[in-house]
């Protein structure tokens, strides 16, 4: 699209590195033979995939607006970049930034393309990336070229890849650290970049590193690869390594890691990482997407026997001189003040206290601190980008990273300059206090610009911030450390499994129409690196999740014991309480005037689900269906109920129940009479809904059925604590594909 | 140099006083509507962004918005597709789009004259670094035209050509300002001259 992208690759001659230049050009010459209808769309699709070129919601070329689907007839006409996804369709361009780590120019960079190729705004995701919208793919080459020449890359940002290598921000810096973890994170991402042993991968693999085991911010419980720095001291000198986690990952059914080896000294870290990619690359699912996360290899091989194959192939695997090289090279890091240290300032502002408060934290260097440089929502201008370009110069070596809270953290900032960098931040518009806190929500893109996104999570996150940053003041501080995170579907982009309010986009049929609602998901645990996920507990309108989090803090206030966390409260009181408590609000307003309830938060259109047209007002008629669906979330909850009373054959029973009672329900739609007996359930959901493709999620696919007929066929095995949950959060996700599947049918029959 | 890319954004009176929320169902109406020369696509709400691109009307071939950069709020019209012609047909094709934009929003009986022009200001910005980096080169060339363009646009009454921010980082731009308050209309019928 843009006039200027014959000429990048002239004016940039010299200041690519080789190999990245001919990548780039490879990829051009792809983007021509797509053109012509020389590659197929699918292999086109992971090629760009793999270059970070996204799809973007509405890429297939329609799109509600509220009254009808409108067809957006773009001038490249039908030419594809991916199966039903439109060339000229704007995209999301995912830039790869190892660690969070950036340096001034690099920043300036992102500000440059941010606003030539894309809305303005550059956007901070919960895995340190960053995100450009509305991105044409005709200017990927000339926007990679930009960014190579600031040493950074968009390779295997997206696609079944390694993707981007995440660390704590505060690594180096960090008082509670065991040492610095920002070396080894590098030379592992440099090793893993296009190695060919991580090419053949089902699904992507996602790394990370923390320096300690207590704090939250490497979050290593939640990654294929989790890495926690230790120290060992082995005949008398003391040795750096990691413990090493594996087969943990959020998505739809959220798994902890498994610990591989509680000591990996540091020069077995890159082969021990090639070894397991070689294990996930050979062993792990590649026809079934939705089973081909190692956390499923792992899961169903159990850690031992995944353990033994990935040593046996540790074993096997020729010396590679970069696994010393890096790391040795990686460990020359330094960083180092641009000035000399000082005190905190006691400050003369409440607001810059306050900023003191929750966005300052002094470093393990006596003298420094970091600053968090809080986004609202990840979302920065160019403009701000270049003024906090200037801003590390100015009081840093440049040293300044992303953070998985969507945020920037600057390090090494003399506490004396504290006054001066508050003013220039403020100047930016970038001195929001907060950092951290309930009023800090973080949030994925959902329906603003994912194709998967049900619920408007920026929209909810926006109000929720605006909300609560109208209270930061008179907060309580047990109040205040809360986390909120919100996704808008099942895939937890938005991390809402670990949040201790966590939301995620789900949608309901209310007196004929499709309202959004969010799934409430309490009791996750973002310390620890996200030491336990949270469970599912019912879905509100969105329209009332605001009030949602006024009652559950508002009862935590009032009636939380001394020093009693969030988590726990919510575990003493009890899911059923905390129905209680929620009931009414699942409800629609009495007065249905108001259209209001029944939209999306920030979007006037008529609520749909996906391009499926408006409900058809049915009054105030319930249908079979509905009530099979009601009757499925009760027994789904009462699951929830037996696992917490650590019951878990009855959890699992219940959960399985849920699922069949579910079933039944959209059968009875097409057959009345259909019995009560499960093999009959089974066997006709199968061939009504699972054969006819008619449950299948339009980007699912028949993940859930499986669901079903897993939990159908092992309704005999033995159960563990796991299992149940995992068969929970599996009914729970049965259920809302039900709701979908139901919405998809049309006009419900009535009784 | 083969100019495209043009921006032009007309200042909002009373910025302090402008509500954006009561934007994003007018954006979605032209949408519903298409209302304009360009595929509409969806709309982009950063109104939690201080100094941001506001409410952003997400175009194929241009975005429209109302945007606060540099806390300065305006009508913004973005081209992002190319034009054929002259670089005088994409300067005029650009003023066109954006005074288009702002007689459609002053017009809108939902906003309530909420959004009203200064009718005094306008930038001009080239969005592509490349073509026209932020340099006294870039504006030696193009203030002729630019010039040429203004002189149409208000039926040669005196106009203010101010040179934009100097920061090489930043897009080229200009600030065009006038003495008397100019009339939307008036300004279009001139350039049909
Ligand atoms: S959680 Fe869902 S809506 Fe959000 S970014 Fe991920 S896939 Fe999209």
């Amino acid at each position: 699209m843009k006039a200027s992208n014959a000429f990048w690759a002239e004016q940039l001659a010299g200041q690519i590195p080789e190999g990245l230049a001919r990548e780039i050009e490879i990829f051009e010459t792809e983007l021509r033979l797509r053109r012509q209808g020389k590659i197929e769309e699918r292999v086109f699709a992971e090629t760009r995939l793999r270059r970070g070129a996204y799809g973007q919601r509405y890429d297939s070329g329609q799109r509600h607006d509220g009254k009808k689907v409108q067809k957006l007839l773009y001038p490249s006409g039908s030419l594809t970049k991916g199966p039903n996804t439109l060339w000229d369709a704007p995209g999301m361009q995912r830039i790869k930034i190892p660690g969070g780590g950036l340096n001034a120019r690099q920043l300036e960079t992102l500000a440059e393309l941010a606003e030539e190729y894309s809305d303005g705004i550059a956007h901070v995701t919960t895995r340190q990336d960053v995100q450009l919208h509305y991105v044409h793919i005709d200017d990927t080459p000339s926007l990679m070229r930009r960014l190579a020449a600031a040493e950074i890359t968009t390779r295997e940002a997206c696609g079944n890849s390694v993707r981007n290598v995440t660390a704590c921000p505060f690594a180096g810096v960090c008082q509670d650290e065991t040492f610095d973890v920002t070396p080894y994170s590098r030379a592992l991402s440099k090793f893993l970049l296009g190695h060919p042993d991580c090419q053949n991968f089902g699904r992507k693999f996602k790394p990370s590193f923390s320096g300690c085991s207590e704090h939250a911010c490497g979050l290593a419980n939640m990654h294929d690869l989790g890495l926690v720095a230790v120290e060992r001291t082995v005949d008398g000198v003391k040795k750096r390594g990691f413990q090493m986690y594996v087969g943990g990952g959020l998505g739809t059914v959220p798994y902890q890691a498994k610990l591989f080896d509680s000591f990996v000294p540091v020069e077995e870290l890159l082969p021990l990482a090639q070894a397991i990619a070689r294990v996930f690359a050979q062993y792990g699912e590649k026809k079934n997407r939705n089973r081909a996360r190692i956390k499923f290899l792992v899961n169903d091989l159990g850690i031992e026997k995944f353990r033994e194959l990935v040593l046996e192939e540790r074993k096997n695997l020729p010396p590679d001189p970069r696994w010393t090289e890096y790391v040795q090279t990686a460990e020359g890091f330094r960083e180092e003040p641009l000035s000399a240290g000082g005190t905190i300032p006691a400050g003369d502002s409440e607001d810059f206290r306050q900023w003191i408060r929750t966005n300052i934290r002094p470093q393990r260097q006596e003298g420094y601190a970091t600053v968090t440089v809080a986004l609202p929502l990840g979302d920065i201008t160019a403009q701000q980008l270049r003024d906090l370009a200037d801003i590390v110069r100015k009081y840093t070596n440049e040293t300044v990273r992303t953070a998985v809270e969507q945020n920037f953290v600057i390090r090494w900032v003399s506490c004396a300059d504290l006054s001066e960098i508050y003013r220039d931040l403020k100047a930016a518009g970038l001195s929001t206090a907060g950092a951290g806190t309930i009023v800090d929500v973080t949030t994925c893109p959902g329906t603003d610009t994912c194709k998967l996104g049900i619920s408007s999570s920026r929209g909810l996150a926006a109000e929720l911030r605006k909300r609560l940053a109208e209270q930061s003041f008179n907060l309580d501080a047990a109040v205040e450390n809360l986390h909120i995170k919100v996704s808008g579907c099942f895939n937890s982009c938005g991390q809402h499994h670990v949040a201790d309010l966590g939301f995620y986009g789900v949608s309901r049929k209310m007196a004929g129409y499709a309202v959004p609602h969010f799934q409430v998901v309490l009791g996750g645990e973002w310390e620890h690196n996200a030491g336990s996920y949270g469970l599912p507990m019912m879905a509100i309108p969105s329209k009332n999740i605001p009030e949602v989090v006024t009652r559950l803090t508002n009862r935590y206030l009032a009636a939380r014991k001394k020093g009693e966390s969030f988590r726990d409260f919510i575990k003493r009181i009890g899911k059923a309480e905390v129905k209680n408590l929620l009931e009414d609000l699942t409800r629609p307003p009495a007065e249905q005037s108001d259209r209001g309830f029944f939209r999306d938060w920030n979007d006037p259109r008529e609520y749909s689900l996906g391009d499926m047209g408006v409900g058809e007002c049915a009054g105030e008629v319930v249908s079979s269906v509905d009530f099979g669906l009601a009757a499925a979330e009760r027994q789904v909850f009462e699951a929830q109920l037996a696992l917490e009373a650590g019951d878990y054959h009855r959890a699992w029973q219940m959960g399985y129940q849920s699922m069949l009672q579910a079933a039944k329900s959209l059968v009875a739609a097409e057959l009345p009479g259909i019995s009560d007996d499960p093999e009959q359930i089974v066997q006709e959901f199968r061939t009504r809904f699972y054969e006819t493709q008619k449950f299948f999620d339009p980007f699912a696919g028949g993940k859930f059925a499986h669901y079903l007929f897993a939990a159908h066929r092992n309704v005999e095995a033995p159960r563990h604590p796991e299992k149940a949950r995992f068969l929970i959060e599996e009914a729970q996700l049965f259920i809302e594909a039900s709701h979908s599947c139901y919405y998809r049918m049309g006009t419900p029959v009535t009784v | 140099m083969d100019i495209q890319h043009v921006n032009v954004k007309l200042m909002v009176q009373n910025p302090e006083d402008a509500d954006l929320e009561p934007l994003i169902p007018v954006f979605h109406r032209w949408i519903q509507d298409q209302e304009c020369e360009e595929l509409l696509l969806d709309v982009a709400d950063y109104r939690h962004v201080p100094a941001g691109p506001g409410v952003v009307l997400i175009g194929h071939e241009a975005n429209y918005s109302v945007d606060n950069a540099d806390n300065r709020l305006g009508v913004r019209y973005n081209r992002k597709a190319l034009l054929d012609g002259n670089l005088q047909d994409r300067l005029e094709q650009a003023v066109r789009a954006a005074i288009g934009a702002c007689q459609r929003l002053e017009d809108d009986s939902t906003l309530n004259g909420s959004i009203r022009f200064n009718r005094r200001e306008m930038e001009m910005f080239i969005n592509d670094r490349l073509l026209a980096p932020n340099s006294n080169r870039t504006r030696e060339a193009l203030e002729p035209e630019i010039r040429a363009l203004c002189q149409r646009l208000f039926g040669g009454a005196e106009y203010f050509l101010g040179h934009g921010e100097s920061d090489p980082r930043k897009l080229f731009s200009v600030s065009i300002s006038t003495e008397k308050a100019f009339k939307p209309n008036e300004l279009l019928e001139n350039l049909l001259v």
